[in-house]
């Protein structure tokens, strides 16, 4: 059900500069409120209760999630970038699935 | 036994049957209320948020909570959250802690920050079941806790159900 995730990083960047990331993961959410209407039962709550973003291994964010995050939770946030590196991308579902993706950044 | 007793007793177990049945609905709508009823209060937010950020005494300032003033539909709210910080090594925003007044749980997100991050400002989308306030606190890494909240008014509610 989940995905290819789709992440947003600028290919090159200078030296110290700020970068903004943008991630997007297919996910439903499933928040454990919700019915199936025909049977009326719960529908099992099924979400990613945390992401992390590593920066050459040192962490840059991390997000504890709850129901109360859309379906195909979009996160956009910020980086310093001081040497050429890879951001890796970490999603935890509450299975404990996880899904990784990474992406190079070149500092001139 | 005449045939009058029978009727009698048949009606008397009708009524009781009824009655039965009427507890019944009674019970059942009285569970439905409650479950409806178990919505997050604005003292449970705080709480929340008291419990995450480790005090309950805030400075004013310095976070800013961004979302739309009409949110048409609840399922998906864009929100930005941004602290005022130069995030160095000495002075940078540890975490933002996103709660919610009135949504089913009042969890919505925590975000845990480091120097690394450059600047501390995250957006994500949310779910708002109905009208509400919408709570964030930022915890510095001296330990002084910021705190913002926000209004806003949702036509359609988001959390399933």
């Amino acid at each position: 059900m989940a995905s290819r995730p789709r992440v947003k990083v600028p290919k090159s960047a200078t030296k110290g500069q700020v970068v903004q990331i943008k991630t997007l993961i297919p996910h439903k959410m499933e928040t454990g409120m919700r019915k199936n209407k025909k049977t009326g039962k719960k529908i099992p709550r099924l979400i990613i209760n945390k992401v992390e973003a590593t920066f050459n291994g040192k962490p840059v964010l991390t997000a504890d999630l709850h129901p109360a995050i859309s379906a195909n939770p979009y996160f956009a946030f910020y980086a310093r970038v001081d040497e050429s590196g890879t951001f890796k991308f970490v999603w935890t579902d509450d299975k404990g699935k996880a899904i990784t993706t990474s992406k190079k950044v070149t500092v001139k | 036994m005449s045939n009058e007793t029978v009727k009698q007793q048949t009606k008397l177990e009708r009524r009781e049957i009824l009655k039965l049945l009427g507890l019944g609905t009674i019970a059942a709508a009285a569970g439905s209320m409650l479950s409806e009823a178990a919505l997050a209060t604005p003292d449970d937010a705080s709480k929340l948020l008291a419990k995450l950020g480790g005090t309950s005494s805030y400075k004013s300032g310095k976070i800013k909570i961004k979302l739309p003033t009409i949110a048409e539909n609840g399922a998906t709210v864009p929100l930005t959250v941004s602290v005022d910080s130069p995030m160095t090594a000495g002075n940078y925003v540890k975490a933002i802690h996103i709660a919610s007044e009135k949504n089913p749980r009042p969890e919505v997100a925590s975000f845990f920050l480091s120097p690394a991050s450059g600047k501390a400002e995250v957006s994500t989308r949310i779910r708002l079941g109905k009208t509400q306030n919408v709570v964030a606190v930022a915890v510095m890494n001296d330990g002084t806790v910021h705190r913002a909240s926000q209004p806003i008014k949702v036509t359609i509610g988001g959390c399933g159900g």
